[in-house]
C-alpha cells in the first residue's frame, strides 16, 4: 500500500516539470501558430480580427502567391529568391564574422597579460551601449565616405564587432581549468596550438548557440539595410516583409504577409534544428 | 512585356552571379534618377509601376524607385545621405515634414525654381487649392510636387444604423446629430458606436479647419517661424469635452493613436469611424455589411456660413540636393515631374490606390470614366477637399517638427480621457507644442 | 577577473585583437564621438547650422519633468524584463535539460519563437492584445478585466513588459542550455547519488556552475532591456497612454529619429550610456564577484 502511494505521489510529482514546459511552450509557440494558422486565412478574416485557432483552406494559394507573386498586374516586387540570397549572405556574414573576430580579442583579453588589457577590453565593451538609432547619420557617413554604400561589405562589416560575443566567451574562457592551460606549456604548446586544440573544441557548444543567436539577428536587421541599400537587388527578406506590413494606409494582405513570414523563418528553424545537435545533446548523447 | 520582364530578371541574376553589387548596367548611358519613398506594399508596388511607366516611355531618363520605411524613417534616410552628400535626386516626404523641408534651405530645390531653371511648366493652378497649398510658399509657389494625397472622412455602418431605427442613407452631418446616432446605436446594443482614426489628425486639424478656425497663430505657420498654437481655443475645449463625455457615458471609444484604430470599422467593432479616406480599400475587402462614406460633421453653433474645405494628408515629392548634382539630372527629374502632373497618370493612380485626385482634371477624368458610379461615395473626400475657396486656416499647417507636436496632442488627449481636466490638457498641449515650436524657430534661424 | 596561469607573448594578444578594435574603431567610436559633439549643440535636421550651446542640451532635459517619469519608468520596465526573462528562461532550461520523456521536442519547440522577424512579432502582438481584435484582449474583457492598454497605463506597461521579455526568455535559454550542457554530467550524478534532492541539487551545484553565464545574461538583458526594446514599445503603445510606458530609448529615438532633434537626442544618450556603464561597471565590479569561475 504504501509502496504504491509513494509511486503515486512520485509520479505527480514528475509530471510538474512536463506541464510547466507544456505551458511554457504554449506561450512562447502561440505567436508562431498564430503566423501559421493565419497563413492559411484569406486576408479578409485576419484583418476583422476574427481569426479561427483551426487552419483555413487557403494555404495552399497563400504560400504560392507568397512565392511567385513576383509579377503582379499593377505592382512590382522583389523576387523572393533575391531576397532570400541577400539574407543568406548577410547573415552568414555577420555571424561568422562576429564569431571570429570575438573569439580571437576575448582570448586576448582572459589569456595573456599586456599593457592596457582591460582598456581593450572596456573600449569594446562600450561600443554596446551607444544606441544605433542615435549614431546611425555618422555611422552612415562613415559608410558613405568608405564607398561602401549599397555592397554587401557595407551591409555586414559595421554590425561585426560584438561586445556580447566578447564578454560571452572572456565569461567562458575563465571557467577554463587553470590546470588544462599548466599541462598545455608542460607539453610545449604555444599560445596558437593551444587556442587550436583545447579552446576551439571546448568552445564548440557556446560558438554553435552563438551562432544561432548571430545567424537570427543577421537575418532579422531592419534598420541598417534600410538604410544602406538602395536597389532592388540588394534587398532582404526582412525589408520584403516590412513594405508588406508598412504603416498602414492600405489594406494589408495579411495572408500574404503571414505565409512570406513562415518561408522566411525557414532558414532560421533549419539553423535552430541543424545547430542544436551541437549544444543541446539528447538524452542518448547524456548515458556516455 | 514579357521580353523586358525576363531580360531584366536575367541580368539581376547575372549581375549577382558576377558579383556586382547594383545591377544598373543597361541604364548606364541614361540618367540616372534615385527617388526614395516611403510607401509599403501594395502602395509601394503600385508607385513603382507608375515609374517603370515613365521609364518605358522615353529613352533618356531611368528613375530607380526604392523604398526607405515608413515615412519618418524615409525621412530620416535622406537626412543621413544629404549629410553624406548623397542624397537622393527626389524624396517622398509625408505631409507634416512639410515645414522641416522647407525650412532646410538650400538641401531642397524649390520645384518652382526647378521648372524655371529646365524651362519646363506644371501648373499650379491645374491642383486643387487644398492640396497645391499645402506645398507651395505663402506667394503661391510650389514647393515639392504633390502626389499622393489623402483626406479624413466618416465611415458608417450601414446595418447598425438599420438596427438602431436610423435612416441608413442619411449619414449625420452635425455634431448633435451624431452624438443622436451614437446614444440610438448604443441603445441598440451596438458596443462601440462611435471611434476615431488619427485623433489629432481628425479631431484637431480637420475641425479647424472646416469651422475656419486657427490651430496655430501666423496663418497656421505659413506666415513664419514664431507661430503658437491655439488649440486650447472653446472651439477645441468643446470638442474635447464632448468627446470625453461620449467616453464616459459609452458612445464613443478611444482607440489608440494615429490609424490604430482603423480595424475597429471594418470588423464591425465601431459602427461609426473618422479615417483617413484611404481606409475605403480595407473597409472594401473586409466588412461583412453594408456600408457608406460621408463628409465629416460639423458644430452648426461653432461656424460661420457653411463648413469649409478639410485639409490633406499624404506626402508629396521633394527635389534634393547634392553636391556634384548636374543640370541634366535636374532636367531628368523635371521631365519626370511633368510626367507624373498627367491627369491621366493622376486619375489612374486614384482610382488604382483610393488616394484622391490631387488635379481638377484627374478628378473628372475620373468622374467621366464613370468610377463614382461604380463605386458610390468615392468622391466624398475629393467633393469635402474642394467644397469652398481656401482661406488661411484650411490651407494646411506649416509648423515645425509637427510630428512631435502630434505626440503631445495624442499624450494630452489620454490624459484627459483618464480624467484629467479638458481645458488643463489641451493648456498643457499648448505650452508644449510651443516649446517644440521655439526650439525647431531656433535651430533653423539664419 | 584576471586568470592566474597565462601566456606571455608580446605580440600576439594584440594581433589578436586588432580585427575587432579596427571594427569597433571606425564604425563605434569614431560615430560616438560624433553623438557626443551633437550633445553640445544646436543643430537644424539637415546639418545645415548648428549653434554651440555647452550644455544647454542637458540641462534642459535634467529638468524635464517628464524626463524624471521616464526614468522611472526606465528603471521598472527594465527591472522586471531582466528579472522576469532571467527566471523564467532559467526554469525552462532546467527542466527541459533534464532526463525527461521529450526533452528534445520541449528545447526545438521552446527556441523556435526566435526566429520571428520582430517586424511581425510586433504585429502579432497587436492581434493578441487588442481590446476588440486580439484574441487575448477579447478573452480578457469578458472575463470582466476591462482590458483596455490604450487608456490604462498599467496595463500597457504590463504589455510592453511581456511582450519585450517574451524574445529575451527565447535568447536567454539557449544560453542557459548551452551553459547547463557545459556541466559534467559526473558532477550532477556524484550529487545525485549522494541523495541530494532536484531542488537542492540545483541551488548547491547547477547554480553556482551556471553563474558566468547567469552574469554574462544579466549584463546582455539589462542592455537589451534598456537599448533593444524601442521596437517593441513603438509597434505597441508609442510609449502611452500619456506617457506611461515611455523609455529612455524609446525618447532618444522619438527625439532623434522622428524629431529630428540630433542635439537633445545626443544628449540624451550620453546620459543612457553614463547610466548604463555605471550599472555594468557596478555589475563587475559586485555582482561578479559572487560569479564562480573555475
Amino acid at each position: 500500500m504504501t509502496a504504491s502511494h509513494t509511486t503515486g505521489g512520485r509520479r505527480l510529482i514528475d509530471l510538474v516539470p512536463h506541464i510547466v514546459l507544456i505551458v511554457g511552450v504554449l506561450i512562447f509557440a502561440f505567436p508562431i501558430y498564430v503566423t501559421l494558422i493565419g497563413s492559411t486565412w484569406d486576408s479578409a478574416t485576419i484583418g476583422r480580427g476574427n481569426l479561427p485557432l483551426i487552419p483555413g483552406g487557403e494555404a495552399f494559394n497563400n504560400y504560392s502567391q507568397a512565392w511567385s507573386e513576383s509579377h503582379g498586374a499593377r505592382a512590382s516586387y522583389t523576387p523572393v529568391r533575391v531576397m532570400v540570397l541577400n539574407s543568406l549572405v548577410m547573415a552568414l556574414a555577420i555571424a561568422l564574422g562576429k564569431i571570429a573576430i570575438s573569439i580571437l580579442s576575448a582570448y586576448a583579453v582572459a589569456f595573456f597579460r599586456f599593457p592596457f588589457r582591460m582598456a581593450f577590453f572596456w573600449m569594446i565593451f562600450i561600443t554596446l551601449m551607444l544606441p544605433v538609432e542615435v549614431r546611425i547619420i555618422p555611422t552612415y557617413k562613415v559608410v558613405a565616405d568608405l564607398g561602401l554604400i549599397d555592397s554587401y561589405a557595407g551591409l555586414t562589416i559595421p554590425l561585426i564587432a560584438s561586445a556580447t560575443a566578447t564578454l560571452l566567451f572572456r565569461q567562458f574562457f575563465l571557467t577554463i581549468p587553470d590546470e588544462l592551460v599548466e599541462a598545455a606549456r608542460i607539453d610545449g604548446a604555444g599560445a596558437v596550438r593551444f587556442f587550436l586544440d583545447v579552446v576551439l573544441p571546448l568552445s564548440k557548444t557556446n560558438i554553435a548557440a552563438l551562432f544561432v543567436i548571430l545567424f537570427i539577428y543577421g537575418w532579422n536587421q531592419y534598420l541598417w539595410p534600410l538604410l544602406i541599400t538602395n536597389s532592388a537587388d540588394m534587398e532582404t527578406i526582412v525589408i520584403g516583409i516590412t513594405k508588406m506590413i508598412g504603416t498602414g494606409e492600405a489594406a494589408n494582405d495579411w495572408n500574404l504577409i503571414m505565409a512570406t513570414t513562415v518561408l522566411a523563418m525557414l532558414p532560421p528553424v533549419a539553423v535552430v534544428v541543424f545547430m542544436q545537435r551541437w549544444f543541446v545533446k539528447g538524452l542518448v548523447d547524456s548515458e556516455k | 512585356m514579357l521580353t523586358r520582364r525576363t531580360l531584366g530578371l536575367a541580368t539581376a541574376a547575372l549581375a549577382l552571379a558576377a558579383g556586382l553589387s547594383s545591377g544598373a548596367a543597361l541604364a548606364q548611358q541614361k540618367t540616372v534618377v534615385e527617388f526614395w519613398h516611403g510607401l509599403p506594399q501594395p502602395l509601394g508596388g503600385q508607385l513603382e509601376e507608375v515609374v517603370k511607366g515613365f521609364n518605358a516611355s522615353q529613352d533618356k531618363v531611368q528613375v530607380n524607385p526604392s523604398f526607405k520605411g515608413s515615412y519618418p524613417e524615409t525621412m530620416q534616410a535622406a537626412i543621413a545621405a544629404f549629410r553624406a552628400g548623397n542624397a537622393p535626386h527626389i524624396v517622398q516626404m509625408f505631409e507634416v515634414g512639410t515645414a522641416t523641408m522647407l525650412a532646410a534651405g538650400p538641401a531642397v530645390k524649390p520645384v518652382h525654381q526647378l521648372m524655371q531653371e529646365t524651362g519646363a511648366t506644371v501648373d499650379p493652378k491645374a491642383y486643387i487649392p487644398a492640396v497645391s497649398g499645402y506645398y507651395s510658399s505663402k506667394d503661391g509657389k510650389m514647393m515639392a510636387l504633390p502626389f499622393n494625397s489623402s483626406t479624413n472622412i466618416m465611415f458608417y455602418n450601414k446595418d447598425a444604423f438599420q438596427k438602431a431605427g436610423l435612416d441608413p442613407n442619411k449619414a449625420p452631418a452635425t455634431w448633435p446629430e451624431l452624438i443622436g446616432a451614437a446614444k440610438a446605436l448604443k441603445a441598440a446594443g451596438i458596443a462601440c458606436p462611435f471611434t476615431t482614426s488619427w485623433p489629432t489628425w481628425a479631431q484637431f486639424e480637420q475641425l479647424g479647419a472646416i469651422h475656419d478656425t486657427p490651430f496655430a497663430s501666423q496663418a497656421n505657420g505659413f506666415g513664419g517661424l514664431n507661430a503658437e498654437l491655439k488649440i486650447n481655443a472653446p472651439l477645441y475645449v468643446k470638442h474635447v469635452q464632448t468627446l470625453v463625455d461620449m467616453q464616459k457615458e459609452g458612445t464613443f471609444r478611444y482607440g489608440g493613436r494615429d490609424n490604430k484604430p482603423d480595424g475597429l470599422f471594418p470588423s464591425g467593432e465601431c459602427a461609426i469611424i473618422h479615417a483617413s479616406s484611404g481606409l475605403r480599400s480595407r473597409i472594401a475587402k473586409e466588412a461583412t455589411f453594408a456600408w457608406g462614406a460621408a463628409p465629416l460633421p460639423y458644430w452648426p453653433d461653432q461656424i460661420k456660413g457653411e463648413p469649409k474645405n478639410g485639409i490633406i494628408g499624404g506626402a508629396a515629392f521633394w527635389v534634393m540636393t547634392a553636391p556634384k548634382r548636374t543640370p541634366a539630372e535636374y532636367k531628368a527629374v523635371s521631365e519626370f515631374f511633368t510626367y507624373l502632373a498627367k491627369p491621366e497618370i493622376d486619375a489612374k493612380w486614384h482610382m488604382d490606390t483610393g488616394y484622391v485626385p490631387v488635379t481638377f482634371k484627374g478628378f473628372e477624368l475620373a468622374k467621366a470614366e464613370g468610377f463614382y458610379e461604380k463605386n458610390p461615395g468615392a468622391d466624398v473626400p475629393a467633393k469635402q477637399l474642394t467644397r469652398t475657396p481656401t482661406t488661411e486656416n484650411t490651407m494646411g499647417l506649416r509648423l515645425g517638427n509637427l510630428p512631435e507636436i502630434r505626440n503631445i496632442i495624442q499624450e494630452e488627449l489620454e490624459k484627459a480621457f483618464q480624467g484629467q481636466p479638458v481645458q488643463q490638457s489641451l493648456d498643457t498641449a499648448v505650452q508644449r507644442g510651443n516649446v517644440v515650436l521655439r526650439n525647431f524657430e531656433r535651430a533653423n534661424k539664419n | 577577473m584576471q586568470r592566474r596561469v597565462i601566456f606571455d607573448n608580446k605580440l600576439l594578444p594584440y594581433l589578436l585583437l586588432a580585427p575587432q578594435v579596427a571594427v569597433t574603431l571606425v564604425f563605434f567610436i569614431w560615430p560616438a564621438a560624433q553623438a557626443i559633439w551633437q550633445s553640445v549643440h544646436i543643430q537644424d535636421a539637415f546639418g545645415l547650422r548648428s549653434e554651440f550651446v555647452w550644455f544647454e542640451n542637458f540641462e534642459v532635459i535634467l529638468r524635464d519633468p517628464n524626463y524624471i517619469e521616464t526614468l522611472k519608468t526606465t528603471a521598472i520596465f527594465s527591472v522586471s524584463v531582466t528579472v522576469l526573462s532571467l527566471g523564467v528562461a532559467l526554469l525552462l532550461a532546467v527542466l527541459a535539460d533534464s532526463k525527461i520523456k521529450g526533452a528534445r521536442a520541449y528545447k526545438t519547440l521552446l527556441i523556435w519563437p526566435y526566429a520571428l522577424a520582430p517586424a511581425v512579432a510586433a504585429v502579432l502582438w497587436m492581434f493578441i492584445f487588442n481590446p476588440e481584435i486580439g484574441s487575448l484582449g477579447q478573452l480578457l474583457n469578458r472575463l470582466g478585466l476591462d482590458w483596455d492598454y490604450r487608456l490604462n497605463g498599467t496595463q500597457a506597461m504590463i504589455m510592453v513588459i511581456l511582450a519585450a521579455s517574451w524574445k529575451q526568455v527565447a535568447y536567454n535559454f539557449i544560453f542557459f542550455l548551452a551553459g547547463l550542457q557545459a556541466i559534467p554530467r559526473s558532477v550532477m550524478e556524484a550529487a545525485s547519488i549522494d541523495g541530494a534532492g532536484p531542488v537542492r541539487r540545483f541551488w548547491t551545484i547547477t547554480f553556482p556552475l551556471l553563474s558566468p553565464t547567469t552574469f554574462f545574461l544579466l549584463v546582455v538583458d539589462m542592455v537589451y532591456a534598456f537599448f533593444e526594446t524601442f521596437g517593441t514599445i513603438h509597434a505597441l503603445t508609442h510609449g502611452g497612454p500619456g506617457k506611461s510606458t515611455e523609455t529612455l530609448i524609446f525618447r532618444v529615438y522619438q527625439d532623434g529619429v522622428v524629431n529630428n532633434d540630433l542635439g537633445a537626442s545626443s544628449a540624451q544618450s550620453v546620459i543612457l550610456m553614463v547610466i548604463v556603464i555605471a550599472l555594468t561597471a557596478v555589475q563587475f565590479r559586485f555582482v561578479e564577484r559572487k560569479v564562480h569561475y573555475a
